[in-house]
């Protein structure tokens, strides 16, 4: 039973190793726990998950395991769109061929209206077929399903890594794994960006210096010192969050590791798919506390070093359009919003984690690409150290 | 396994000084009984480096303190070769020069190994050293044993420690590292614990100051944007200066139910930013509920 549940855990992402299970095992025999299941619960946290982070997939995991899958079919009607609707109930795998024929439905306001009609028409949970909004079909509402011009509904993560989405996505996830960043190669890339200002009191004990100039004095110590370094850049960070991210959010989170301890002033924001008017600070409370990017802007002066990393992959409309963001209504473009950015922050640079050889084939890639005049860089060892250089630069 | 203690293992619950909720009681029972290293983390103030001590004193064990800093290397832990004095001393015809071990420093790590009872070990703020310093201390963590080249001498520990390790998250640490400790997250109280605390504190408080208090506290949490949210050490300093003030629980709360300054704030909020902030917030608050 416990072995099933290591699996799961593991399943869910959550970084277990057998000498951990092992461990758990262990302090089970000599009775730390004792028996209930909310001691069984903090101990298994304990010694399965090493960081907080992994506390939420943890519970949720601990949860599915030991209470029993929930009926998830119940209280349909309760709201418009069920999200047991969406849950997985069986995955499409179309061929090729099969892939051309399904037809996209037209632009994006048909899209939208299709969907209030067909929503508005359809009364219980659906799957599979050609039309209505369930799981696994090839209607272009739904989830877990294929089709080329799709509107996601009420997905857990993203599938297809894009609302209106690109076709290979097979062939990206196996280019991922050649992105070798780890925290520690970053890290000296990210060294690039450093530019040591020497200033304040002579501290240190500048060896060089004291022998050349103790033989100078033939002979007699003659002690050289010269201040201590600081770390003089300043960087203001914009992370792209969700939706199509999910599989980045690792290496971004390791760039964002290395980077923390890496400058003196960093400042970090968040945005979802595009910058738009308002960015956030804390992920769980993003849709409460939001602050506005022209606040941003006021308090953080032009010699910040602007990084925004984000895999800029989602259907053009949510660039170019006002109200084309996928979360909100936005009364300008986000083009408009990078263009602010772009002007007040002098030296930038957008780092993508989706590879280089794969951008001319994402539309909204390449629109980000124009607005940013060529400022876009893998997030590659050699793309971080383009990057910085860029950002040195003018 | 070096020898483990044959009577059970001695149990924490928490102390007359410090309130432990269940999930840190289990994480440090657990620690104790498999003597494995835990790690502990936790918004500043939460009461990460008092649990060492406060463990130290419930279970009656001598308690160590390795307080890290960005320069502290892992050997310093071990031991140290004073290889300075040695050569005073050899200048100076001492006779002590002759035996290397007189010049052999002895480090926190080794008091602990060489310690008559268990003690309890508190390696605080383990990620204020280099990235390395963690990926050094693995094997003396993992068989709580090393080996001093320089009087070719192997230190096992009498009593496997027990090791609490304190992270304030500044840098991340090594899965190699990780996979050997226990792991706890210190979450920031809930109102109701927070009233435990505080009445272990100030025991009988007057209820409704108490009251307030907290509703002011929380409140000020919940204000965006803040660099530093205020904890527990911050409440609980706050409550000293409105007890030694003598400030009555009318002056937490405005009468007309406009939002108000709580009254010496500054023990709350400890950056100008955010005093800042929150007297915009408090300002622009009254001008709207006019």
């Amino acid at each position: 039973m416990l072995i099933r549940f290591f699996l799961m855990l593991r399943e869910a992402g959550v970084p277990v190793s057998l000498t951990e299970f092992l461990s758990l095992l262990e302090a089970l025999k000599q009775g730390v726990a004792g028996y209930s299941i909310e001691d069984f619960y903090f101990l298994a946290r304990t010694v399965l998950v090493k960081d907080e982070r992994h506390y939420d997939r943890f519970d949720r995991v601990f949860a599915a395991h030991f209470k029993g899958v929930e009926q998830a079919f119940a209280a349909l009607a309760a709201t418009p769109i069920p999200a047991d609707w969406l849950r997985r109930q069986a995955e499409l795998w179309l061929s090729p061929e099969e892939r051309a024929k399904v037809e996209a439905l037209g632009g994006f306001e048909a899209l939208m209206k299709t969907l209030a009609e067909r929503l508005a028409e359809q009364r219980g949970r659906h799957q599979g077929g050609n039309k209505w909004v369930g799981t696994a079909g090839r209607s272009p509402f739904g989830a877990y399903g294929y089709n080329p011009e799709g509107v996601r509904v009420g997905q857990d993560g993203s599938r297809q890594r894009s609302a209106v989405k690109v076709w290979d996505r097979r062939e990206f996830r196996n280019l991922d794994d050649s992105v070798e960043i780890g925290t520690r190669n970053v890290k000296l890339a990210l060294r690039r960006l450093r530019r040591f200002a020497r200033e304040g009191a002579a501290q240190e004990l500048d060896l060089g210096g004291t022998i050349d100039a103790t033989a100078r004095n033939a002979g007699w110590l003659d002690l050289k010192l010269v201040p201590e370094r600081h770390n003089a850049i300043k960087v203001l960070l914009f992370l792209d969050v969700g939706g199509s991210m999910d599989e980045h959010v690792r290496v971004c989170e390791e760039l964002f590791t290395a980077a923390r301890s890496e400058f003196k002033h960093l400042e970090y924001y968040y945005f979802h798919n595009f910058v738009y008017e308002t960015v956030w600070k804390d992920n769980r409370r993003r849709h409460a506390e939001r602050i506005p990017t022209l606040e941003v802007m006021r308090t953080y002066a032009p010699d910040y070093r602007l990084v925004i990393v984000g895999d800029a992959t989602m259907g053009p409309y949510e660039i170019v359009q006002p109200g084309g963001s996928v979360e909100h209504w936005n009364d300008e473009p986000g083009a408009a919003w990078i263009e602010r950015l772009r002007r007040h922050y002098p030296r930038h640079a957008w780092l993508n984690p989706e590879p280089e050889e794969r951008w001319e084939y994402v539309p909204s890639i390449g629109i980000a690409r124009e607005l940013l005049e060529g400022r876009m860089f893998p997030l590659t060892l050699a793309g971080i150290d383009r990057a910085m250089r860029a950002l040195n630069g003018r | 396994m070096p020898p483990a203690h044959d009577t059970p293992a001695p149990r924490f619950g928490g102390t007359e000084r410090y309130i432990a909720t269940a999930d840190l009681s289990m994480a440090v029972n657990a620690a104790i009984t498999l003597a494995r290293p835990l790690l502990i983390k936790g918004e500043p103030g939460t009461g990460k480096t008092q649990l060492a001590e406060e463990v130290a004193r419930s279970l009656g064990r001598p308690l160590l303190e390795w307080h890290i800093k960005s320069t502290t290397k892992a050997q310093q832990g071990l031991y140290e070769y004073d290889a300075v004095s040695r050569l005073r001393d050899s200048q100076l015809g001492d006779a002590r020069v002759h035996d290397i071990g007189n010049y052999i420093v002895r480090g926190k790590l080794w008091e602990a190994f060489a310690s008559d009872e268990q003690p309890v070990l508190l390696i605080d703020e383990i990620d204020k050293a280099d990235i390395e310093f963690p990926n050094d201390l693995l094997r003396e963590l993992d068989r709580m044993e090393f080996y001093v080249y320089e009087t070719r001498e192997l230190v096992r520990a009498r009593h496997r420690p027990i090791i609490l390790i304190t992270s304030n998250n500044e840098k991340e640490l090594p899965d190699a590292f990780l996979r050997r400790c226990f792991f706890h997250y210190i979450r920031f109280p809930d109102a109701d614990t927070m009233s435990q605390i505080i009445e272990v504190h100030f025991p009988g408080l007057k209820p409704e100051l108490l009251k307030e208090a907290l509703g002011a506290f929380y409140a000020l949490r919940e204000v965006p944007g803040l660099k530093k949210k205020p904890s527990t050490s911050e409440l609980l300093d706050w409550l000293k200066l409105l007890l030694a003030e003598d400030i009555p629980p009318e002056a937490l709360r405005s009468a007309d139910g406009k939002a108000a300054i709580p009254p010496l704030y500054g023990a709350l909020l400890k950056n100008e930013q955010d005093v800042h902030l929150f007297e915009q917030l408090v300002f622009m608050n009254r001008r709207t509920s006019r």
